[in-house]
C-alpha cells in the first residue's frame, strides 16, 4: 500500500541558484550552436540535392526521372528538419497545457467565449485520438457546455502544428495563416451551431452518469530542464512515429512532380471545377493520413495548377475527419450528433474551399 | 498484494506501459495482479481524459503518458 501521495513521477532536486544560471547559460549556447548548424545545413539542402541527383547519380537534366529525384532527395531532409524543429518547439508549449488544465478554463465559460477558447486551446493542448473518447466524457461531465467541447474536439486534430509549420515551410506565411483561420474558424463555428442545436440528449446516456472530476494525479511542477526533456521527448515520439509517411508522402509528392504534365491538374482540381470541392472533401473525410505525409501531396498538386481552396480542403478533411475517429466517437455520441457534427465540419471545410477559390 | 491497472483502449503506448508496469514490478519483485482497463466507461469514472494511464491501488499515478521504467518502480513502491 503506497502511503506517499505526493509522489511525483518527476523529481527534480532543488538546485542552488549558481548551478541553475549556470544550467540556462549551457541550455542557451548549447541551443544556438545547434541552431546555427540547423540553418547552415538546411540553406544547403537545395544545392546538395542539385549535386546527388545530377553529379552522384548522373541523372540527365530535364527528364522526368530526374525532376521527381530531385524533388525527392530535397525535400526529405527539408521536411524532416522543419518537423524536429517544430516538433521540440511544440513539446515544449505542451508541457504548459494539460487537458485537465484546459479543463478547467473551459468549464462554466459562456458559450460564444468558450467557443473561440476552446478552438484556441485545442491547437496547443497535447491531443491523441485514441483519447477523445474519455476527453470528450470528461469535457462534458465537469461542465463544459457540448458546443464548446465540439469546439475542442474539431480543432484539436484540424489545425496540426506540424501541418502549420510544413505549410509555412513550403509555401510561406501566407498560406499558412490562411489554414490556421480557416480551421480556427471552423471550430468555432460548427461547435457554436452543434451547441445552438440543443443535441444534449443525443449524447449517450451512461455518458453523463459517469464520475466527474479530476483523476487525482498531482501536477507536476517541471523546471525548465524538464521542459527542454519534454521537447525532445515529442521529438522522439512523433518523429519517429510519422518520419515513414512523410518519407511516403514526398515520394509520392515526387512522382506527381515528375511524370505529371504542369497543368494537369488545373482540369481537375482548378478554380473553374466547382464540383471539385465537394468531392474533395467527400474523397478526404473516410480517409485518414498523418497530416506530416499529407502535406508534400499537397505541394505537389498545387504546383500542377490545382487551386489552393480544393487543396487546402481536401487536406483539412483528410486530418480533421475520419473513419476511425467516427468508430470511437459512435461510442459517446449516438447516431444524429455523429451525424450532425461530421455533416457541419464537413460543409464548413467546404465553404472555406469555395471562399479561397473565389478569393485568391 | 498491488493492484496495477493499465486504462487504455488499446493503443501502442497502452501495450507499452503495460509492458514497463509489468518488467517494473518484476524487478521490484513485488506480489501484483496486472489487469487491462479497456472499457471506456470504466476509464471515464477513474476521471482519467488521457490514455494510457497507470492506476496502482486504485490510485491514478500517470496519465497521458508512458514514463519511464524508474519512474515507473518509483510509483509502485
Amino acid at each position: 500500500m503506497s502511503l506517499s501521495a505526493d509522489t511525483t513521477p518527476r523529481i527534480t532536486p532543488l538546485l542552488p541558484h549558481k548551478r541553475r544560471t549556470s544550467a540556462v547559460i549551457k541550455y542557451v549556447s548549447v541551443g544556438l550552436v545547434v541552431s546555427v548548424l540547423w540553418w547552415l545545413v538546411y540553406g544547403h539542402l537545395a544545392l546538395a540535392a542539385h549535386w546527388l541527383t545530377y553529379q552522384a547519380f548522373g541523372l540527365k537534366a530535364g527528364t522526368h526521372l530526374a525532376s521527381a529525384v530531385e524533388f525527392f532527395v530535397f525535400e526529405v531532409p527539408k521536411v524532416l528538419m522543419l518537423l524536429v524543429l517544430v516538433v521540440f518547439g511544440v513539446g515544449i508549449v505542451r508541457s504548459y497545457f494539460t487537458p485537465d488544465r484546459t479543463r478547467a478554463i473551459l468549464a462554466g465559460k459562456r458559450e460564444s467565449v468558450g467557443n473561440v477558447l476552446a478552438a484556441l486551446l485545442g491547437v496547443v493542448t497535447p491531443f491523441c485520438s485514441c483519447s477523445a473518447v474519455p476527453l470528450f466524457i470528461g469535457f462534458v461531465t465537469a461542465g463544459v457546455p457540448l458546443g464548446v467541447t465540439f469546439s475542442f474536439l474539431i480543432s484539436a486534430p484540424m489545425v496540426n502544428e506540424i501541418a502549420l509549420v510544413l505549410l509555412f515551410g513550403l509555401f510561406g506565411w501566407k498560406v499558412a495563416a490562411l489554414y490556421l483561420g480557416a480551421g480556427l474558424f471552423i471550430a468555432l463555428v460548427a461547435g457554436w451551431i452543434i451547441g445552438r442545436l440543443k443535441l444534449e440528449r443525443q449524447v449517450e446516456d451512461w455518458v453523463y452518469a459517469t464520475k466527474t472530476g479530476s483523476s487525482g494525479v498531482v501536477e507536476e511542477s517541471i523546471d525548465f530542464s524538464g521542459r527542454v526533456a519534454a521537447g525532445r521527448e515529442a521529438v522522439r515520439d512523433i518523429v519517429g512515429r510519422v518520419w515513414l509517411y512523410v518519407v511516403i508522402g514526398i515520394a509520392v509528392g515526387a512522382g506527381i512532380h515528375g511524370y505529371v504534365p504542369t497543368n494537369a491538374m488545373a482540369a481537375i482540381m482548378g478554380k473553374d471545377a466547382w464540383w471539385s470541392v465537394p468531392l474533395s472533401v467527400l474523397i478526404g473525410v473516410p480517409m485518414y493520413s498523418n497530416a506530416a505525409g499529407i502535406v508534400p501531396v499537397v505541394q505537389a498538386l498545387l504546383s500542377k495548377g490545382a487551386a489552393l481552396g480544393t487543396v487546402l480542403a481536401f487536406m483539412m478533411s483528410v486530418i480533421g475527419l475520419s473513419l476511425p475517429e467516427a468508430v470511437i466517437l459512435r461510442k459517446v455520441l449516438k447516431w444524429p450528433l455523429l451525424l450532425t457534427f461530421f455533416g457541419v465540419v464537413a460543409v464548413g471545410i467546404m465553404l472555406v474551399g469555395f471562399l479561397f477559390n473565389a478569393l485568391l | 498484494m498491488k493492484k496495477i491497472q493499465i486504462l487504455g483502449t488499446g493503443c501502442k503506448k497502452c501495450t507499452f506501459l503495460s509492458e514497463t508496469a509489468d518488467k517494473a514490478a518484476k524487478e521490484l519483485g513485488l506480489t501484483y495482479e496486472l489487469t487491462k482497463v479497456t472499457n471506456l466507461a470504466e476509464i471515464a469514472n477513474f476521471g482519467v481524459m488521457f490514455t494510457p494511464a497507470l492506476v496502482v491501488d486504485g490510485q491514478v499515478k500517470v496519465a497521458g503518458k508512458v514514463p519511464s521504467l524508474d519512474d515507473v518502480k518509483k510509483l509502485l513502491v
